[in-house]
């Protein structure tokens, strides 16, 4: 960091409290009347990854939307890298909050897969002389080195969805939001977005993933939050959540097998669930018993 | 052995899409008896969607491209009838029911097959009212299909298809676009037409769990080959080849197999299944 600190709403400012912090947050449609969110309020400090399950309709992409300020709350705060959305044009926080579509055919038009990753830092007037750096950053991390100069629907969808999320990386948000990142996905890319989602938060950014893949969020998730009826019903880590018998029930929310497994065998009745096969196993064997034990 | 009456019979089947040169569907042979409940697993790009195209001969009179082997439906062929006949039979339902609905009521969304082959309206009605019956939507006739949920549109895609009396149902990864309720409504209410109705339910879906839980028999595709067929129990005994196809097996079985080692039998499949197991093994 250079003596003179980046002031708030400059692309490399980074704040020095919670990367998120929702005050009370109340969304209603304006049509409607339909309270989204109903007062929600979380901190989120830098470089976690927060998982968000919950049914369709229950706010999980209206708060999604108010993170990145494309909703401004219709009352109580929405505060990202220090930045009070209500305070800023959602132009200004795409610089901060990186919105990574369910639907890559949503975000992707350019003509080459490089032009794509390069379209976000120039839009957002990132220097010409440092765009090569960022693409060569993202061209790595993603491992696109072999369609760079493909048009982005002549690369499978897989392929696709790693450049959607990679043309969000390239703007080097502190936070990326994405939504239902595994939809459609066979268990090979899959495991792909899983790892990706997992070296982000190890580089110190900040993730939010919504999504109805249990063991995806049993995998990734430092911490999973549980939407229902516009409301936060459930804020723990997926061990804790999954294993929230109550919870689970109200919203029909099926955690993943293996965890449904190890909250039934009678042997292991009132200890913490298993959140994969291999916990499971040497829990079984009594190697080390599940963590949090 | 080919037993050339099967209800359905796939014989060397392939399909190469204009413009492309290696086949997507190669050499397929598979026999479907009437009432089973097929699962289909596979890469993205394996050809399930392909091989489903072809039992309503949507493939080839609708696409391009180039076809070999045959294909007998109930006896009938797909490559001679015209498609609204072959529809009659096989009920097509796909991954996003929002761009199957084209109409402004539910009823007449489920009307539209009916009319596209001249029932009379006296007849349509109550073949409409019992098709939303059957998937639990009576009183939404006059509902807009867009003011549905993912789960209820996708029931009544189904609807749409089972009012023209299909004895067959494909679902192309019918709950990929869902949430967890809306897929337990559609995955329920397959289960109860195929158990209950005698529909041949054939479904194409990357949850190895769901299958497990409800297909008869498991069709693994890989790169347009048929390389791995038969009961859950069957092929999800086989972990290690499953990981080489870049699948996977139930989270269950993986846990029973390691528990076990290598070369065990009887690996079970789901989750009630693996604590008899556990049971039988203390």
């Amino acid at each position: 960091m250079t003596a003179t600190a980046p002031v708030v709403g400059h692309p490399s400012h980074v704040t020095d409290g919670p990367m998120i912090v929702v005050r009370e947050a109340r969304y209603v449609y304006p049509r409607g009347r339909v309270v989204a969110l109903d007062g929600l309020s979380i901190d989120v400090p830098a470089g976690q990854i927060v998982g968000i399950a919950g049914q369709n309709g229950s706010g999980k992409t209206t708060l999604t939307k108010l993170l990145n300020g494309l909703l401004k709350p219709t009352s109580g705060s929405v505060t990202v890298n220090g930045m009070n959305t209500g305070d800023w044009p959602v132009q200004k926080m795409a610089a901060h909050v990186g919105y990574v579509f369910q639907n890559p055919n949503h975000q992707l038009f350019a003509t080459t897969v490089e032009e794509e990753l390069k379209f976000g830092p120039r839009n957002l007037g990132v220097p010409d002389e440092e765009i090569p750096e960022r693409v060569a950053e993202a061209v790595e991390f993603f491992g696109l080195q072999d369609v760079l100069a493909l048009h982005p629907y002549r690369i499978s969808f897989p392929l696709r969805k790693l450049v959607g999320i990679a043309s969000i990386f390239t703007m080097r948000p502190r936070v990326f939001i994405l939504d239902e990142p595994t939809t459609g996905q066979d268990h090979r890319t899959t495991g792909v977005i899983n790892r990706l989602i997992t070296r982000l938060g190890e580089r110190g950014d900040t993730v939010v993933c919504v999504s109805h893949d249990m063991p995806l969020l049993a995998d990734v998730s430092e911490r999973l939050l549980v939407m229902w009826n516009a409301q936060l019903i459930a804020d723990g880590t997926p061990r804790e959540v999954f294993s929230d018998r109550e919870v689970m029930g109200r919203t029909h929310l099926t955690p993943p097998q293996i965890t449904q497994l190890s909250l039934r065998i009678p042997s292991r009745a009132g200890r913490p669930a298993a959140l994969s096969v291999d916990e499971l196993v040497d829990d079984i064997r009594g190697v080390s018993p599940a963590a949090g034990a | 052995m080919p037993d050339d009456s099967a209800f359905i019979s796939i014989r060397n089947l392939g399909w190469t899409y204009a413009a492309t040169t290696r086949p997507a569907i190669n050499d397929i042979n598979v026999d479907i008896a009437q009432g089973e409940y097929v699962g289909i697993i596979g890469l993205n790009g394996a050809g399930k969607t392909t091989l489903g195209l072809c039992l309503n001969g949507i493939i080839p009179h609708m696409l391009m491209g180039e076809q070999t082997g045959t294909v007998s439906v109930a006896g009938l062929d797909p490559t001679e009838l015209p498609v609204r006949e072959m529809a009659r039979m096989v009920g097509m339902v796909f991954d996003n029911p929002e761009f199957q609905m084209s109409q402004i009521t539910a009823a007449e969304e489920v009307a539209l097959g009916l009319e596209n082959i001249g029932v009379p309206y006296a007849e349509m009605v109550p073949r409409i009212a019992a098709a939303l019956e059957l998937v639990g939507l009576t009183g939404f006739d006059e509902r807009s299909p867009m003011a549905l949920s993912g789960g209820q549109q996708q029931r009544l895609a189904i609807a749409a298809t089972l009012v023209m009396k299909p004895t067959i149902l494909f679902m192309d990864e019918p709950t990929s676009n869902l949430d967890p309720l809306g897929k337990e409504e559609v995955f329920e209410i397959a289960l109860r037409l195929n158990k209950e109705e005698g529909l041949t339910v054939i479904v194409a879906e990357h949850e190895v769990e769901v299958l497990a839980q409800y297909a008869d028999r498991i069709l693994v595709l890989h790169e347009g080959e048929l390389v791995l067929q038969g009961t859950p129990a069957e092929v999800f005994a086989q972990g290690a080849r499953m990981t080489d196809l870049g699948l996977r097996v139930p989270q269950v079985t993986e846990f029973a197999s390691a528990l076990a080692g290598p070369g065990a039998t009887g690996l079970p499949v789901t989750t009630d299944a693996t604590l008899a197991w556990l049971e039988a093994r203390a």
